[in-house]
């Protein structure tokens, strides 16, 4: 349904898009997750055939969004990061003019207008000025105007920025009632989001993938080598008796806690050395306190990802 | 095609669900009924005294009502229009509302026109508040009909381009006080345009062509109740000119952006 190919985009001299290729298929919900600045509301604006990209190709349901930007456009529902709202119109009035703009007649838009509303939850405010209202209602509103044409293909950046966290929830289900019919593709900076609603994520920092797979195997590709926690009375020659197990690849000083030293140790792939290290703390009369395996979170992997590693 | 009255609609709307609409229309009316009633008293008093001296046939009433209430209409609607275009596009730009516009199946030109014709249209309502001045003319007198109408379709053409340069200024800025400054110099600038060309006395070529740039010269005709497709062919391809030029600008915002 999407494919990019080479895309880069430049501002000025600034590489704001570096050489990004990725598909998504008809039905998916694809994230892209990085953070601010790193190019993803570019990325979408050249989707969306708002901006013309410097090099590369983007085709969205067939067509290059060079060459046949309104038969993109037709195709495409775009949220931009702030909702292109009109204040001073009245909720529905506004969506039968998005409608329309889409090309639908007077009474399809009206009907669009009634199906969006119902989706977005706008029953009560349709008649209000846009103006009026609070943030969160007109991040409804944007949303329904992405939706009020059907479009084949999504693109919402941030969709859920200002919304209180019964309305987030609202607004991933809806994004998750999508999938299967609509292609999504929803940017955002947090992470639980991508882990509510997307079926892919495509990390990106700097203007260039640093990975693209679901996020279950991105987590897992970096968990590969294990860490473990190590907190221990005495310090001294710990931190080389550690190194010199069998299997223990790296050992970082954490720190004191409580009168206590905290050892971060990452052990080796195939490796389960705990109870080796155990047993050589013991030995070494180090005074073993606790020992903990540390688990990835997704705020590590997005951190990882994001500041030290290129690529996985 | 649709589109375009899609977008016009739109922002005519717009107009009246603010207070701009009725402000203009209020002031506009106040303005040209304050002009009409010191028009007609002092007329009034002319005709008086010519028939007291006998210094033969008063003026009628197109030369002496209907032309100078036309020529102060042209410049009240100088004032007034900056303020009604200048938020067109600037507006879009400013609460990004122009990313709608732009990423839907719309043509640039259509969204150009569009905008052009949601101002026109609004320029035209408030010129039709004059009519009532045409009927009282009607009821008291006997005036020329070919001169109101051409004076009313003289002054659409001119407010046409007026428009369209209020359109072009308000594409280049999401400043909406920049675009009426700049339309407001600009449709100044093509008024008094022809005072160089006086005062460089020859009638060099030069001249000539600084005399036919001026806006108000191409009304003279209308004003007496001709139509010369001259004038016409002027303010059309000003009209083009300006929407042209917007247009191009529209098209690099998304290469500049």
């Amino acid at each position: 349904m999407i494919e990019v190919s080479g895309l880069t985009k430049f501002y000025g001299a600034r590489k704001a898009i570096d050489d990004i290729s990725f598909s998504a298929s008809k039905g998916e919900i694809l994230g892209f997750l990085g953070p601010n600045g790193a190019g993803k509301s570019t990325t979408m604006k050249i989707l969306t055939c708002f901006m013309p990209a410097s090099s590369g190709v983007v085709r969205v349901a067939g067509y290059d969004v060079f060459e046949d930007p309104l038969e993109v456009k037709k195709r495409v529902g775009y949220l931009p990061e702030t909702p292109p709202v009109y204040r001073e119109m009245v909720v529905s009035d506004y969506l039968e003019f998005a409608a329309k703009l889409h090309g639908l007649s007077g009474a399809q838009a009206k009907k669009a207008t009634t199906v969006a509303v119902e989706k977005c939850g706008l029953g009560h405010v349709r008649h209000r000025l846009i103006g009026n209202l609070s943030k969160g209602y007109k991040q409804r509103v944007g949303i329904a105007q992405a939706i009020v044409h059907n479009p084949e293909v999504l693109i919402l950046d941030e969709p859920t920025v200002g919304l209180d966290p019964k309305q987030i929830i609202e607004i991933r289900d809806l994004i998750k009632s999508f999938s299967g019919e609509h292609t999504v593709i929803l940017s955002t900076h947090i992470l639980p989001e991508v882990q509510a609603t997307c079926s892919r994520v495509l990390i990106i920092n700097e203007g260039k993938i640093v990975a693209v797979d679901t996020l279950d195997a991105i987590t897992a590709r970096l968990r590969k080598g294990r860490a473990l926690s190590v907190l221990v009375k005495k310090e001294s020659g710990v931190l080389d008796g550690l190194k010199s197990i069998n299997g223990v690849a790296s050992v970082f000083d954490a720190g004191t806690y409580d009168g206590a030293r905290r050892f971060s140790v990452t052990v080796e792939d195939g490796f389960d050395s705990r109870d080796t290290i155990a047993e050589n703390l013991v030995k070494m009369g180090a005074g073993l306190l606790e020992m903990k395996s540390e688990s990835m979170s997704l705020e590590d992997v997005f951190v990882k990802l994001t500041t030290v590693e290129g690529s996985v | 095609m649709r589109q375009i009255l899609t977008i016009a609609s739109k922002d005519l709307k717009t107009y009246f669900t603010s207070p701009i609409a009725y402000i203009l229309m209020a002031v506009f009316s106040f303005i040209m009924g304050f002009m009409f009633f010191s028009i007609l008293t002092i007329y009034i008093a002319q005709s008086g005294q010519y028939q007291q001296f006998g210094y033969g046939k008063a003026p009628g009433i197109n030369d002496a009502i209907i032309r100078p209430l036309f020529g102060n209409m042209n410049v009240v609607l100088l004032f007034m229009i900056p303020f009604i275009t200048m938020r067109l596009l600037a507006e879009e730009k400013r609460n990004n509302t122009i990313e709608l516009l732009l990423t839907s199946p719309v043509k640039l030109s259509e969204i150009v026109l569009g905008k052009f014709l949601s101002a026109l249209s609004f320029v035209c309502i408030l010129i039709s508040l004059t009519a009532p001045f045409m009927i009282a003319l009607a009821i008291a007198t006997n005036p020329d009909w070919a001169v109101v109408a051409m004076a009313y379709v003289g002054t659409i053409c001119m407010i046409g381009v007026y428009v369209a340069v209020g359109v072009f200024c308000s594409s280049f800025t999401e400043n909406q006080i920049v675009a009426g400054v700049l339309t407001f110099g600009i449709i100044l600038f093509f008024w008094i345009i022809k005072w160089i060309s006086f005062n460089s006395g020859a009638s060099s070529v030069m001249g000539d062509i600084i005399g036919y740039l001026s806006i108000v010269d191409h009304y003279e005709d209308f004003s007496r109740g001709i139509f010369n497709t001259k004038n016409v062919v002027f303010y059309f391809s000003a009209i083009w000119l300006g929407l042209y030029l917007t247009y191009k600008n529209l098209e690099s915002y998304t290469w500049r952006a």
